[in-house]
């Protein structure tokens, strides 16, 4: 018997004949990894195998290769505000259909599920809206550069400086500067100056505003998109698309007094 | 060994939910043994039902009229539309007696997963329904999970219109249940939406 215990939080819960569910974690050492639940269906567990959940699992199986059980404990329940605010929801779970449609099964990835669960905590926590979205737009630029897809964001690929960087070739996926955009500035992708590496932090890391935030998940959503970064033919999830709706609509937002 | 008519008969009943080849068998032995009290009710019932059940065209609920019998009541008001998942949602709410409006059962719920998207759950026909009925609000009694709320928010987007109120259920504490044994997320759930309590 195999068997390991890890930290995860869940992706997806599929259920799976009438009393258990086929549950797909993000764990801290293991990467994704799935197994069955059983009793998932039940009242006791429908809560945790709720999607953003964080849990303490054990996985068991006879053979490494086997889909194997899993027991799963909530270490960190969805907050209320996450269930109540759509904009919040709507992040929640774009974060987990990419991450289940992105990450290779069995393959760890230990500082992108550490930034996974940093997004989804600051996804329930109160604060400012820039912030939370943020956190996921950063994510989705590690996990490109997990999958072997990095952006090359630290200077310009024509004069190699590091200074007014506005653009990504939607090619190479590396920077350009705003002087030497020039005339190709309209075929670029505009690279708001929060998902620089080196502005992970605040208050460099604070977008200016909502225009900033979907033209980070407009340069992200660009490259996932490529057939050969996410695996099989369903291209981006649908729950990506509504997130990306839903934050235009910020955009269209008239600004208080 | 039972014949095959009896055989078939087990195997159907053991495709039910709760019930296994094991306990099919007992359900039919009880079946056979109590013939005039049990199989032959049954099996009229069960002929009734397959010859009369539809779904109605209104709302989506199962019954043996067209429209429903919720929706043909004249008594019920038709300015409170309670959206549900399925049938099953409906025939609970039902049950409680307390609610006196009407219903929209949506068929499912949005489903990264499966790949269920808005287009898929009949949101238009619920829109019709807006203006011939002069419909106030709408109540969302959608499930506490991510898809559910995730639903309700996107059904709510929708639905968006001046004079409609759309409400959710609230989410707490059961009736009759102890703190000590309830999950954190509901806890949590019913601190958020605490209220005054007023004399």
């Amino acid at each position: 018997m195999i068997a390991w215990e890890d930290t995860g939080i869940v992706l997806s819960a599929r259920p799976h004949g009438e009393h258990a569910v086929l549950l797909s974690l993000f764990t801290a050492t293991h990467g994704r990894h799935a197994g069955l639940v059983p009793g998932g269906q039940g009242r006791a567990l429908r809560g945790t195998v709720q999607p953003g959940t964080g849990v303490r699992a054990l996985w068991r199986a006879r053979l490494e290769t086997h889909l194997g059980t899993l027991q799963v404990e909530a270490t960190s329940p969805l907050t209320p505000l996450l269930l109540g605010e759509r904009d919040r929801l709507a992040a929640l779970v774009s974060l987990c259909a990419v991450a289940e449609r992105a990450l290779p099964e069995r393959d760890p990835h230990d500082a992108l599920y550490h930034a996974f669960a940093a997004a989804i905590a600051s996804l329930g926590a109160p604060g400012d809206r820039l912030t939370w979205a943020a956190a996921v737009a950063r994510w989705e630029r590690d996990l490109l550069e997990d999958l072997g897809f990095g952006l090359d964001l630290g200077a310009c690929a024509l004069t190699g400086t590091p200074d007014d960087l506005a653009y990504v070739s939607p090619r190479s996926g590396r920077a350009v500067s705003r002087a030497a955009a020039g005339p190709w500035r309209d075929r670029l992708l505009p690279l708001p100056a929060f998902l620089r590496p080196e502005t992970n932090d605040p208050p460099a890391g604070i977008p200016a505003g909502p225009a900033d935030i979907v033209a980070a998940l407009n340069l992200t959503g660009h490259f996932l998109a490529r057939p050969d970064v996410l695996s099989g033919p369903l291209g981006l999830p649908a729950a990506r698309q509504r997130l990306l709706d839903r934050l235009r609509r910020w955009e269209e937002e008239v600004p208080g007094p | 060994m039972p014949g095959e008519a009896i055989d078939r008969l087990i195997q159907t009943l053991a495709r039910l939910p709760g019930l296994g080849p094991r306990s099919a068998r007992r359900a039919v032995l009880v079946l056979l043994r109590r013939r005039a009290a049990l199989l032959e009710p049954l099996r009229d019932a069960l002929a009734l039902v397959a010859e009369t059940a539809r779904d109605c065209p209104v709302c989506g609920n199962i019954d043996t009229t067209t429209p429903c019998a919720v929706c043909a009541d004249p008594g019920r008001d038709a300015g409170l539309i309670c959206v549900v998942r399925d049938v099953a949602d409906l025939w609970a709410l039902e049950r409680t007696g307390s609610f006196r409006g009407r219903y929209h059962v949506l068929g499912g719920l949005l489903s990264a997963l499966d790949g269920i998207g808005p287009d898929d759950l009949g949101l238009e026909r619920l829109e019709a329904r807006l203006g011939p009925d002069q419909v106030r609000e709408i109540i969302l009694a959608l499930p506490a999970t991510v898809e559910g709320q995730t639903t309700a928010h996107v059904v709510a987007d929708r639905l968006e219109r001046p004079g409609l109120i759309v409400s959710g259920l609230a989410h707490g504490v059961p009736l009759g249940s102890e703190l000590d044994y309830l999950d954190d997320g509901t806890l949590n759930a019913a601190l958020t939406a605490r209220r005054p309590l007023q004399g």
